[in-house]
């Protein structure tokens, strides 16, 4: 056990996490040279191509020290993004130290903050990394003077590296070995086992990640997850070598997988503790919680025939995601689906994204949501994440929408063009530190629905990628809430109505009627697109109705040709979806969505 | 058997002395190979012949059936009476080219037994007559349709085209009247269809030539069928008008209504039991292949109970008897999509039917993919 360190490695996004979590690998040797590719940890299409991770990873390296010592050593790859941080909080909770990578040209950024203060609430020993030292806007001097003001770490102790081209990738590796403690525990006491991740394999079931911390288990033995008393027989434990690798136990200290025939794909869930049937430890480890969605969408498949398949799918991707909740909805528009919670709207778009790629499924999401709250006149209280529930206006005694401590770090060039889009997202109360010279963090109160539809998208584009986000839940506060219809051809559009602030809901009335003109096709009469609240109208758009489009003859007796033509049509309408007697492409259900970027 | 529901045959002519500018149909302007293609079809029709006992009407079309010399054409119909039998009354329609109409010719194709009559006028306009490569003047169509209407033919139609380059509704409304004048006892009324291979297709390609915009494809259509319905003419079918029911098309209806029918010929296409097949289009691989004993087909397709279903929708909407309800077979639910075509006066529903108004024919095209 001295010779085993767990560590992970936290960044604030895009400052090279994934590249240096490859050299890491690449220097243990776990992967032959010429089937190295970039990012080995990032599996995923989606996170290669966006360049972030979702699922955190694990993976043991063998070390051997310049003294000749030997080493395990234990990276537990977290989810890069402020959506998965309670993912990270229970990979964190398994390690003993962190890297803390900080980009040497762009400095400390509001998730590196974030993440150091995750790993300071779990004691872990902090190792600063600073990354990107080949650049040539790297300013290793500006980055340390950040890290002794903004984050109190001693810059001295900062590692100098480029992961990229490979250069200080021994040190590294010294640093965790010198600096993080190894584990503590005993084999010898009851069985205690985090969970920090699970995976399902269509060939073993669920494959659960996991941290001893005390005990041991081996293949034989009965486990218990402790949140719901569910028994298995173990089949198998290993450790991740990029590939796995069965061992004859894992013991205290350990971070491997256990493999036991859980088919019941609810019954994992991260932050749970394992122990023996026979001989259970007595309590709990600490920090299990629930995973609490923030933002709601509702899935539904394109094609109603698909909703089985959708379903199936759901229910193997949560095996991967346990943050994701889930339950059975349903739309006059858009037939049956579910109403779903994800931690954030990365984490949506993520879950929308994996659906279609990897389950291969057609999916239409509409406009997400956060949980509002009202209180009746009837002394109730009720809570509500679908537009569907909002209840009669009239009974309303009063309307709250959860307000969000908002933290954005920036260049203070773009400090006017960010304060008017907070103040445009209706943010209050704003408080300004200059934690270094040039540089301002903003915390303003604001709502978190102003955030949730595409806020990140553009503070990205006013700050041209340098402002960065983070943020927490603080509560609820009163609001003026109003819910806005859509109708076409005079039928609501349910699956496009919204719970919105009464000061905001005209501007989105209009977004959305000007972008459903351009979606919804001409029809054989004139389509009116109208937003409202209650019965008035406050806005409106017209699609006219086409005036010719007859072909002259219907060739000899040639028919195949054209009805070729129509079925080809046909297909396409297919994808559409029938509102009244109006036809609405799935697309334009996106396209509300789209964030408007000029 | 009613006569509606008889097969119709159809025999391709690929033959022409020009070929029109606008054209998409297989033809040749070499005579030469005429005696190789009458043997040919001799061969198909043996192959054929016992598919259909009685037929309830003929079409001979093209190409340019006129084109043929008398005893290339008397043959043909020789081929014809041998292998196929007619029923009582049966429609016997021939294409005819203004230029080609003397009246020895119209003696001779009444004495074949044609009694109807389609004449290829499509302008009166020199100019636009020459866009269009044909070979007639305004001034020859008129006489050719002199001729025909005191020949004894008692059923004559007349091709027309509007939408074509530099066309005014103007100049449309001018041949449309100097077609009246004549009082044909039926009228087909195209609109220029620009096609992909055509020398205008060519032209349109290269932007050399403009297609008319939606708007005056809407002012062209609604402006012939109120002028002709107004001269007493019923607009039976998008580009079609008769003068009294009986003079509609029989054989084209067949078409329309899903009654079976044989093509022989280069390129032309047959339907029966819901097979449709067509033949190969060149003249010398058709006749190559019947000369080892082959049927010349290229394609054949048996039709699923939704392409049936598909085409009974389309081809219905576009003709004034419309389709069937029992045609909709089985889909949710047609009430809200009829009612709001209804109330926007596209398709009237009366007496189990869904029949397009005028309205309703304009956007025919797109009416079955509502359903």
């Amino acid at each position: 056990m001295a010779n085993i360190r767990n560590f992970s490695i936290i960044a604030h996004i895009d400052h090279g996490k994934s590249t240096l979590a490859d050299r890491l690998i690449q220097y243990a040797g776990l992967v032959p040279e010429r089937q190295f590719r970039d990012q080995m940890l990032d599996t995923m299409d989606i996170e290669r191509e966006r360049g972030i991770t979702i699922k955190s990873q694990t993976v043991t390296l063998p070390y051997t020290a310049p003294d000749g010592e030997e080493f395990e050593l234990n990276l537990i790859d977290t989810p890069g993004h402020v959506d998965f941080s309670y993912e990270v909080s229970r990979a964190l909770a398994s390690c003993e130290g962190v890297l803390l990578l900080v980009d040497a040209s762009q400095g400390v950024q509001a998730q590196t903050l974030a993440n150091l203060y995750a790993a300071m609430e779990h004691d872990l020993t902090i190792i600063p990394v600073i990354n990107k030292i080949d650049l040539p806007a790297a300013d290793v001097d500006m980055v340390r003077e950040q890290m002794e003001g903004e984050l109190g770490l001693d810059s001295d102790l900062a590692v100098l590296c480029s992961a990229k081209e490979g250069r200080g990738i021994e040190d590294v590796l010294e640093a965790i070995v010198e600096r993080i403690p190894p584990p503590s525990g005993s084999s010898q006491n009851p069985l205690s086992a985090l969970i920090f991740d699970a995976h399902y394999d269509p060939f073993r079931g669920t494959i659960v990640s996991c941290r001893v911390f005390e005990g041991s288990v081996q293949p034989g033995d009965v486990i218990r997850f402790m949140s719901n008393g569910a028994v298995y027989r173990v089949e198998e434990v290993g450790i991740f070598k990029i590939t796995r690798e069965p061992r004859k136990r894992l013991s205290a200290g350990d971070v491997g997988y256990i493999i036991s025939g859980v088919k019941t794909l609810s019954d994992t869930r991260v932050g749970d503790t394992i122990t023996l049937d026979s001989k259970p430890t007595d309590s709990p480890l600490p920090g299990f919680k629930e995973a609490k969605p923030v933002v709601f969408s509702s899935i539904y498949p394109i094609s109603s025939d698909d909703y089985l398949s959708l379903s199936d799918a759901l229910e193997k991707y949560k095996l991967n995601d346990a943050s994701l909740v889930y339950q059975k909805d349903s739309s006059v528009a858009l037939g049956q689906g579910f109403r779903c919670g994800f931690l954030g709207l990365l984490h949506l778009e993520i879950v929308q994204e994996r659906l279609e790629r990897e389950y291969d499924q057609s999916i239409i999401m509409t406009v997400p949501s956060v949980e509002y709250r009202f209180a009746l006149d009837d002394g109730s209280t009720v809570v509500v994440d679908n537009p569907q529930y909002y209840p009669e206006a009239i009974r309303i005694r009063v309307a709250e929408e959860p307000y969000i401590k908002a933290s954005i770090i920036l260049p203070e060039r773009y400090m006017g063009a960010v304060m008017k889009l907070c103040m445009d997202r209706r943010a209050v109360n704003p408080r300004f530190n200059y934690p270094s010279a040039g540089r301002v963090e903003i915390v303003f109160d604001m709502p978190l629905a102003e955030v949730v539809f595409d806020f990140y998208d553009r503070l990205k584009t006013i700050t041209q990628g340098y402002g960065s986000l983070d943020y927490d839940l603080i509560g609820y506060r009163e609001s003026s809430l109003v819910k806005l219809d859509i109708l076409v051809n005079g039928e609501k559009v349910d699956a496009l109505s919204l719970i919105v602030h009464r000061d905001r809901a005209r501007e989105w009335a209009v977004q959305v009627c000007d972008r459903l003109k351009e979606e919804i096709p001409r029809h054989q009469f004139k389509i009116a697109i109208q937003g409202a609240i209650g019965g008035k109208i406050i806005a409106r758009s017209t699609v006219n109705a086409f005036r010719k489009d007859v072909t002259a003859k219907c060739y000899g007796g040639d028919i195949s040709r054209k009805r070729k033509l129509l079925e080809k049509q046909k297909k396409g309408k297919k994808r559409m979806k029938m509102v009244g007697s109006v036809m609405i492409p799935q697309g334009a259900f996106v396209a509300v969505l789209r964030s408007d970027n000029e | 058997m009613n006569k509606r529901e008889l097969p119709g045959l159809y025999i391709h002519v690929p033959f022409c002395r020009s070929k029109c500018r606008y054209c998409d149909f297989y033809s040749i302007t070499s005579l030469d190979l005429v005696p190789e293609w009458l043997e040919a079809l001799e061969r198909e029709a043996v192959l054929r012949k016992n598919l259909f006992p009685v037929f309830g009407s003929l079409y001979l079309g093209g190409g340019t059936p006129t084109a043929l010399m008398e005893h290339e054409a008397g043959l043909l119909m020789e081929c014809v009476r041998r292998h196929f039998r007619f029923a009582e009354g049966a429609e016997m329609s021939v294409e005819a080219n203004p230029d080609d109409v003397c009246r020895e010719k119209l003696c001779f194709l009444l004495d074949q037994g044609f009694n109807r009559i389609s004449i290829g006028v499509q302008s009166f306009d020199d100019g636009e007559l020459r866009r269009l490569g044909r070979r007639h003047t305004g001034r020859k169509a008129e006489a050719a349709l002199g001729l025909v209407m005191s020949s004894g033919f008692d059923n004559v139609s007349v091709d027309l085209m509007y939408g074509l380059e530099g066309q005014s509704l103007t100049s449309w409304a001018r041949s449309l009247r100097r077609a009246v004048k004549f009082e044909p006892h039926h009228l087909s009324c195209y609109q220029l269809t620009i096609e992909p291979g055509t020398p205008i297709g060519r032209l349109a390609e290269e932007g050399r030539i403009v297609p008319i915009d939606e708007d005056s494809e809407h002012s062209f259509f609604l402006f012939t069928s109120r002028f002709l319905t107004q001269k007493r003419y019923i607009h039976y079918e998008v580009s079609n008008f008769a003068r009294k029911p009986q003079f509609e098309c029989m054989h084209n209806k067949k078409y329309w209504n899903r009654a079976p029918y044989l093509g022989l010929g280069p390129g032309a296409h047959s339907f029966k039991d819901a097979v449709r097949w067509s033949n190969v289009k060149s003249v010398s691989e058709y006749c190559g292949k019947l000369s080892v004993g082959e049927p010349p087909v290229c394609s054949r397709e048996v039709l699923s109970s939704e392409q049936v279903r598909l085409e009974k929708l389309f081809l219905g909407f576009r003709t004034r008897a419309g389709v069937d309800l029992s045609a909709l077979g089985s889909m949710p639910d047609p009430a809200p999509i009829l009612k709001q075509l209804e109330k926007t006066g596209i398709v009237r529903v009366r007496r189990g039917k869904i029949v397009p108004t005028l309205k309703g024919l304009l956007v025919a095209d797109s009416l079955p993919l509502l359903f």
